[in-house]
């Protein structure tokens, strides 16, 4: 590898541990970034002269810090300071700071600025945003890219949630073990939220978006080395895994979804789902389940089938009823409906959606999946009303695409059956 | 005489390889084993997954197992073992065993992603 991409990579990986430090020393975020920005300009001239620091992270918190008080002295008092190789001799400090930084500290500076970017005032658009910028460092550039947006308006999108998380209280003390559970939830639940953003992209803009799960699985692994012990970290972690597994295999040329009974599962990738596999069997030893590691299970059941006939939807019914208890929402019961259409046949399926009706009248999976059990069962007037709202309620191209491919299948079948009838 | 090399490198950097980039290293490398492999100078080859999917048996009176890698850097890789275990649970029975004939240290279990068996003459 070459040094700068080594610096990069070295650089990325310290992010969220440096600046979560620094946030604990100064107190204010954009003294925090603006401390590890300037420390990154510093290590880019002298890495690669003195070779890199054996912690990089400890490096760059400490001169970030250095540099941030003089800033602040300086604007204080305008008097003149010693030139910073009068400073400190950076290889004994180094040494230093490497020994107080055993992992009490900064396990909770990372919970803490990735908790921060949650803030509960900040929709979730912005949550996330926020977090790329300011935990993963991705410029405002490739933000505004993955969400198909202006820079400006990212800029501004962007500059909006910093002004809110500045007015709100961020505690600073180290959190009690409630309180630490608490913000693993919501940071968990933040991170899920990236991986949807790139995972429910399609067509052209799937490629742009993928950046935006692999950063997901980044922040996920992260926070599962912090906290090793947590069965619900390793569940989402293992989610994610698994689902990314299955990138390559998840639309066609045209960017057409392709479902996943139909997708060709020697595109899905192996050493993913092994992992995946591995952190969910490792979190069930904890006997604490929760709804990423039923979610993780489930996902895992696909994941192992070879063939789609050889998945195990009695196991998955199971798993969804499961889910249905942990975490109670209609689109839960509609996707087990689909696990119960292949165990007991779409009258029942059909029977369990039915009472959901009025609290999904406007979600279009929920057309797609009726409309595909009335098919099953013949019933294809009603499938075609069905299919007809679902396309008009559908979110991307590619959904609406998938549907009339459903309502072309149906149009065949009674053309068919009306030839038959006429002979 | 046999030899083991064991691989060290940066867990967040090999993370963030793409998959072209990673495919690649692994081809380079096949190269190198396929060579010796003809040569029938090959033993076992294995890549371990992440170490967030470690788990770590210290073999305490009673033994106590952990979550996570092992950390500690007072004591040395000493051997290893590949096990076939049908899941984890099992993995940290056949450790427990074997820390029970031998106590004190710490066995960590790690799943292997990738696993050449080799071609050396028994």
């Amino acid at each position: 590898m070459t040094d700068s991409a080594w610096i990069d990579a070295a650089l990325t990986s310290a992010r969220p541990q440096a600046v979560g430090a620094l946030l604990r020393y100064f107190r204010n975020l954009d003294t925090a970034e603006e401390a590890f920005q300037n420390a990154c300009l510093r290590a880019l001239k002298s890495w690669p002269q003195n070779g890199p620091p054996r912690d990089p992270a400890a490096w760059l918190i400490m001169v970030g810090r250095n540099v941030a008080i003089d800033d602040l002295r300086r604007s204080k008092k305008q008097e003149a300071l010693p030139e910073d190789e009068a400073i400190s001799d950076l290889d004994d400090a180094e040494e230093q700071i490497a020994e107080r930084l055993d992992g009490s500290h900064y396990r909770d500076d990372i919970l803490r600025l990735l908790f921060i970017c949650c803030h509960r005032d900040l929709p979730a658009t912005q949550q996330i945003a926020l977090a790329l910028r300011i935990v993963s460092g991705l410029t405002v550039k490739q933000i505004a890219r993955a969400f198909l947006v202006s820079e400006a308006a990212m800029e501004q999108r962007i500059t909006r949630a910093k002004a809110r998380v500045a007015d709100a209280d961020v505690p600073f003390e180290t959190p009690g073990a409630v309180e630490r559970s608490e913000r693993l939830t919501s940071v968990a639940a933040m991170i899920y939220l990236i991986f949807n953003e790139g995972y429910s992209a399609s067509g052209d803009t799937a490629e742009i978006r993928a950046p935006l799960c692999e950063e997901a699985i980044r922040l996920a692994r992260l926070l599962l080395r912090l906290f090793q012990s947590e069965p619900e970290i390793m569940g989402l972690t293992a989610l994610l895994l698994i689902q990314h597994a299955r990138a390559a295999a998840r639309f066609d040329a045209d960017g057409a979804v392709i479902l996943l009974d139909d997708q060709d599962r020697s595109l899905w990738n192996k050493s993913l789902i092994a992992e995946g596999l591995a952190l969910i069997d490792k979190a069930m030893r904890h006997r604490r389940s929760g709804p990423y590691q039923v979610q993780a299970a489930i996902a895992a059941l696909h994941a192992r089938a070879e063939k789609p006939e050889d998945t195990d939807w009695t196991q998955i019914d199971l798993l969804y009823g499961a889910l249905e208890i942990m975490q109670p929402s209609p689109v839960v019961t509609l996707n087990r409906a689909v696990a119960v259409s292949k165990v007991k046949g779409p009258e029942a399926a059909l029977d369990m959606i039915e009472p959901l009706a009025a609290r999904l009248s406007n979600y279009f999976h929920f057309f797609g999946v009726r409309g595909a059990f009335l098919m099953q069962l013949g019933r294809n007037d009603e499938a075609r009303t069905a299919f007809d709202r679902a396309i008009a309620l559908a979110n991307t191209s590619a959904e609406a695409a998938h549907i009339r491919m459903h309502l072309d299948r149906l149009q065949r079948d009674s053309q068919a059956r009306g030839k038959k009838a006429g002979k | 005489m046999l030899y083991a090399i064991l691989c060290y490198h940066d867990e967040d950097t090999v993370g963030s390889w793409t998959k072209e980039q990673d495919t690649e290293v692994m081809q380079k490398l096949a190269v190198v084993q396929d060579k010796l492999a003809r040569q029938g100078r090959l033993g076992p080859v294995a890549r371990l997954l992440p170490t967030t999917a470690a788990t770590t048996l210290r073999k305490d009176d009673p033994p106590l197992v952990l979550d996570g890698p092992y950390a500690e850097t007072k004591e040395q890789l000493l051997g290893f073992y590949v096990v076939d275990c049908k899941n984890l649970d099992e993995a940290v029975d056949v450790a427990r065993d074997l820390g029970a004939a031998n106590p004190g240290g710490a066995y960590e279990i790690r799943p292997v992603g990738l696993l050449r068996p080799g071609s050396l003459p028994s």
